[in-house]
């Protein structure tokens, strides 16, 4: 078992201090910090603690209560949105919202206020929590819901795992008929198309655009879905392959991720309607084990910022191009349209506006220069980027980003702390 | 539906095979030694759906305990499965230095389990039917410097239900051996994972299957019986000199 970051781009060691059993949690006596450590999926280091402890919690892997009448879930903080899937989709119920991976944990997906395709109509995985249970450094148990302590409550919710430990939690979820999604894919050119895309496509519970970030006059895919009315399901292939090794880094080159590019906009070059299982349409990459080995040792980064409606198009088209013209980014850019459903995390990322997602493999200064450039231009708009995907940002940016942070620390358990949080604010406080 | 007993439920892969008999509506009588993690995976298997779950809090390091547990394991009608899962692992060195521990390894892996069954396999033979399976290890096939009071403490119990086996074949009751290999759970938190390494899900899926088609033993993951094999045939003038 490692715990590295999903982005592993940089290298780090822990004190492990594993959580099994939520009603006897003792935690590891003397000065160093504690980090509760799910799945390892967000890409930076809001989930390292180098040198110090990190609390791994996977073994609080316990359901709770599963009210079929109601649509209610409760269980341990460890259990996985992969675990809670097998369990309720063939009751007929879905996650309320999800990520582009189901190997995130309960309490990750609260620390980090996780969204999905469907944020333009349901918000955030914060606005279904109906209540949890925080353990604090101090040894107190406290029971975290709208009403009830209710500051921490919001502190949590994106919190990034630093108001002590959720031990588990509850959260509502919604109705399906099936497992299937009705799906559209439509290959569109421009960002224009992509406003109109995404306007006329309000309705579909889910959407999502991939762009080929290598092209200057932007040319992508559009996908919108909905939870389809058949009963059936259909045949999917369980067998997941596994990167067993780290590639080198010549392999992952700008011509391989213009192969790659051109033939994904091949298949997807023709408008279509189909009926697909939810998990290719959700967590297409899940299929592939370790996927972030592609990039080789040096690991890689996530770059994920959202702009404001207002500046959404001008500002988009800017950072498009400046990334473009750098031939730094790789296959997988993401741009989704976010709604105004507010969620009750403190610090939660998601705002009314566009949100833009790419991966870039780790060519050292000269990819931190373009994400100091993005969050300049970011900034300028009270843009943010994405905690959960970060591994750069300066303590300036961040501050900008989320001017919530001032009210935020009041909350901060001293004990604490991530490689995150001392990066952002400086070390001391 | 089926009713499956579980001792030592705690156990990360206890509780994997309970799973998948509650996906399957069975009833389970589950036994551990601490009551509030009984309650815990009582709730659990509830939600995998579970048509019934009862649990008993017990240690089975004390052996008085045991006749009054298989009376209650029998109080409410016939078993299909009894699975023995608890065990400890016990550290090599601390048992080299204190004999005290050494022995407790024997005593909770071998004595206690052979005194359960004891009383379990007349309580199938009255029934003339059920299945018996017990997680060994494959650290009995060999006995090595790393690890050998755990070693023997499961060597002797696989002798000892290949015996069991043998008797209670003709009364329609099949016993499985189950040796795993290193599966991740809390027992092996401790270890440095290496591709050795099983999920316990995937181990749990294995006992399942190898309990369903009433097999004799079983190595999981599979490729385990082939390490063995190999480790078995070394001859002991060369074994005795490798460090393993």
């Amino acid at each position: 078992m490692s715990y590295d970051s999903w982005g592993r781009n940089y290298q780090s060691t822990h004190l492990i201090h594993p959580i099994f059993w939520k009603n006897n949690i003792i935690y590891p006596s003397g000065p160093e910090t504690l980090l509760p450590y799910g799945m390892g999926r967000s890409y930076g280091d809001v989930c390292q603690n180098p040198e110090e402890w990190l609390l791994p919690t996977r073994g609080l892997n316990r359901f709770i209560h599963f009210d079929r009448e109601q649509g209610v879930l409760a269980c341990e903080a460890g259990v996985s949105f992969d675990e809670i899937l097998s369990l309720i989709v063939p009751k007929g119920y879905f996650l309320p919202v999800t990520p582009g991976t189901k190997f995130v944990t309960v309490g990750g997906a609260i620390a980090n206020d996780i969204h999905g395709k469907n944020h333009h109509q349901k918000g955030t995985f914060g606005c279904y929590v109906t209540q949890f249970e925080l353990l604090r450094s101090d040894g107190q148990l406290l029971l975290c819901s709208p009403d009830e302590n209710a500051h921490l409550f919001k502190a949590t919710i994106g919190g990034l795992g630093l108001t002590g430990l959720i031990t588990w939690a509850e959260f509502k979820l919604q109705k399906i008929k099936g497992p299937l999604i009705d799906c559209e894919t439509i290959p569109f050119r421009g960002l224009h198309s992509f406003f109109n895309l995404s306007e006329e496509s309000k309705d579909y519970e889910y959407t999502v655009a991939w762009i080929d970030s290598l092209s200057l006059d932007l040319h992508g895919v559009f996908f919108r879905g909905n939870h389809a009315q058949e009963k059936q399901s259909l045949q999917i292939s369980k067998k997941n392959l596994a990167i067993p090794f780290n590639f080198p880094s010549w392999v992952l080159n700008k011509h391989l991720v213009r192969c790659f590019n051109t033939s994904y906009s091949w298949i997807h070059s023709r408008r279509k309607k189909h009926l697909v299982s939810y998990e290719p349409f959700f967590y297409p990459l899940d299929r592939i084990l370790n996927w972030n080995k592609i990039y080789g040792k040096k690991g890689f980064f996530q770059y994920q910022c959202l702009i404001p409606k207002k500046d959404a198009f001008n500002i988009l088209s800017e950072i498009l191009k400046l990334i473009a013209k750098s031939g730094l980014a790789s296959f997988l850019s993401v741009l989704k349209e976010f709604g105004n459903i507010s969620s009750p995390g403190l610090m939660s990322f998601p705002r009314e506006g566009t949100t833009l997602a790419m991966d870039f493999s780790n060519y050292d200064q000269k990819t931190l220069d373009l994400f100091n450039e993005l969050d300049q231009i970011v900034s300028s708009v009270h843009g943010r980027v994405y905690p959960a995907k970060d591994a750069h940002m300066s303590s300036v940016s961040f501050q900008n980003f989320f001017p919530e942070w001032k009210e935020f620390i009041n909350f901060v358990d001293p004990r604490f702390s991530s490689g995150f949080w001392r990066r952002v604010t400086g070390g001391g406080l | 539906m089926k009713k499956i007993a579980i001792l030592g439920i705690t156990s990360a892969i206890a509780l994997e095979v309970a799973r998948l008999y509650a996906k399957n509506g069975a009833s389970l009588l589950i036994a551990g030694r601490d009551e509030q993690k009984l309650s815990l995976l009582k709730k659990d298997l509830t939600v995998f759906g579970a048509s019934d779950v009862s649990s008993y809090a017990i240690d089975f390091a004390y052996l008085e305990n045991h006749t009054s547990f298989v009376e209650w394991l029998w109080s409410q009608g016939e078993l299909d499965c009894v699975l023995i899962a608890y065990g400890i692992l016990g550290n090599q060195e601390d048992c080299e230095k204190k004999c005290e521990l050494a022995l407790e390894v024997l005593h909770v892996n071998f004595i206690s389990v052979v005194s359960l069954l004891h009383r379990i396999s007349q309580k199938m033979i009255t029934q003339k039917s059920g299945n018996i399976a017990v997680i060994s290890s494959v650290a009995g096939d060999r006995g090595r410097q790393s690890n050998f009071y755990y070693g023997a403490s499961k060597g002797a119990l696989n002798i000892f239900l290949q015996g069991l086996r043998n008797k209670l074949h003709p009364h329609g009751i099949s016993v499985l051996t189950i040796k795993p290999g290193f599966v991740d759970t809390p027992m092996t938190a401790h270890l440095k994972k290496g591709f050795l390494f099983a999920a316990s899900a995937s181990v749990a899926k294995g006992i399942y299957r190898a309990i369903e088609k009433r097999k004799d033993q079983v190595y999981l993951p599979v490729f385990w019986g082939f390490i063995m094999f190999v480790i078995r045939i070394v001859p002991e003038k060369i074994f005795k000199k490798l460090k393993l």
